[in-house]
């Protein structure tokens, strides 16, 4: 796994949002599209690259993508 | 490994009542309009039959049992079995499977059994019924599926609100010898209980004043304690993961070759959530009907429903080989795969 990478393929879970300043320390609530549509398709996202299952409560008690990042690798080990 | 092969038991007949007032959800006042067409889209949902004041579960599968009973051309004396699965039943005590063995006049020779599962419910209830029949002492028994899940949502609640429909469903089986019958994949996983719940009511938290408190959750989510909780991401990760696995199971344990299957039938949780299980497992579109679009998640009912809204045409005529898939509230999921035979499948009823 790979952060960057990872940045890149959580922005692509934005429709209409400009994610091109997406970094590892963005807030990934803090805007305008984010919604629980936005939160499954990460859910969806992450089932599909990395096989793991995030939960609610990881998505809820997280506030940057490194965070989610932080879970998936934690879950993957 | 829960596996099953159950030999000697068929399915002859299946049949769906659903209420006759229908729901638009583009008509629902309380989310704002351009939310309500991405809820739409995300969930496939786009009306549903929702139970008015009064009616039962039971209500919908008495006239399902009855039509399907009818044309099956079955006499009452021979029904030796009626399994009820619902969340929704009449009372708290007693089980409502004796009281409609009763008001269908079938014999007291028979007996009944209360399963309370939900999306899981129908693949559960088949297994259930046939190990009862499958010694050969039993020959015709009833397995009554159904909810009234819309009367506990919340209508301030967008996240369950606009995704529940009811119906009530009829599955007649029968003791066949020579039957290759019917071969099932049950798991569970209890930790995810919360996942969905009705916290106040039973017994655990017996209904109170505090009760009915409203609890704000989120924007378009407010819910109290007697309606239905949903963790709608708890359940879609689930959901994804789970449903494809099951399958897989099922497919590898009895050395099921995926194209030999006709029909892939999916508990009807949501469009969004239905299209990656379906991609997951490379299913092909026609091979996956869906009844949500005018029927919403109908919970137990949303599998019998499903084959009798979208597929009656090829289940009546001729041989198919289906699989069925219930995930959903436990947690609690299920496969199962069978041979269908010419099934007798009434028209749709509409009740009310």
């Amino acid at each position: 796994m790979n952060i960057e990478k990872f940045v890149s393929e959580f922005a692509d879970q934005f429709d209409d949002l400009d994610t091109s300043a997406f970094t590892p320390e963005t807030l990934f609530k803090e805007n305008d599209e984010w919604s629980s549509m936005t939160a499954l398709s990460v859910i969806a996202m992450v089932d599909d690259s990395y096989a793991v299952r995030l939960t609610g409560d990881d998505i809820r008690n997280s506030k940057t993508i490194q965070q989610i990042y932080d879970i998936v690798l934690a879950k993957s080990n | 490994m829960a596996f099953l092969s159950i030999k000697n038991v068929a399915i002859k007949g299946i049949s769906a009542c659903v209420p006759a007032y229908v729901e638009e959800n583009l008509e629902i006042a309380d989310v704002p309009s351009m939310d309500i067409d991405k809820l739409i889209k995300t969930t496939g949902v786009e009306r549903r039959h929702v139970a008015t004041p009064g009616i039962c579960t039971s209500d919908m599968c008495f006239a399902a049992a009855e039509k399907l009973l009818e044309e099956l051309n079955w006499n009452k004396d021979e029904i030796e079995g009626l399994i009820m699965v619902t969340q929704s039943p009449d009372y708290l005590v007693p089980a409502t499977s004796p009281s409609l063995q009763h008001r269908l006049g079938l014999s007291q020779n028979c007996f009944t059994i209360d399963i309370s599962l939900g999306c899981s419910g129908y693949i559960y209830g088949l297994s259930t019924l046939a190990s009862y029949m499958q010694s050969g002492m039993i020959k015709k028994a009833l397995l009554c599926v159904g909810d009234v899940s819309s009367v506990s949502c919340s209508k301030q609640d967008k996240s369950t609100y606009p995704l529940f429909g009811d119906a009530g469903t009829v599955t007649a089986l029968e003791y066949c010898e020579g039957d290759e019958g019917m071969k099932f994949h049950l798991s569970s996983d209890g930790s995810g209980y919360k996942a969905i719940m009705i916290p106040d009511g039973g017994h655990r938290n017996r209904f109170s004043e505090s009760s009915l408190q409203e609890h704000v959750i989120d924007q378009g989510i407010s819910r109290n304690n007697i309606e239905l909780w949903l963790d709608g991401m708890d359940v879609f990760s689930f959901g994804i993961s789970k449903a494809p696995e099951t399958v897989n199971q099922l497919l590898n344990k009895f050395a099921i070759d995926k194209d030999s299957v006709d029909h892939f039938y999916f508990h009807q949780a949501n469009l969004m959530m239905n299209e990656r299980i379906r991609k997951k497992l490379q299913l092909p579109e026609n091979k996956v009907p869906y009844s949500l679009k005018n029927f919403g998640n109908t919970s137990s009912a949303s599998i019998p429903l499903t084959m009798v809204t979208e597929s009656a045409g090829e289940l009546k005529n001729g041989q198919a080989s289906i699989i069925a898939c219930g995930f959903g509230v436990g947690l609690s999921w299920a496969t199962m795969q069978c041979t269908t035979t010419n099934l007798v499948i009434p028209d749709l009823i509409y009740y009310g």
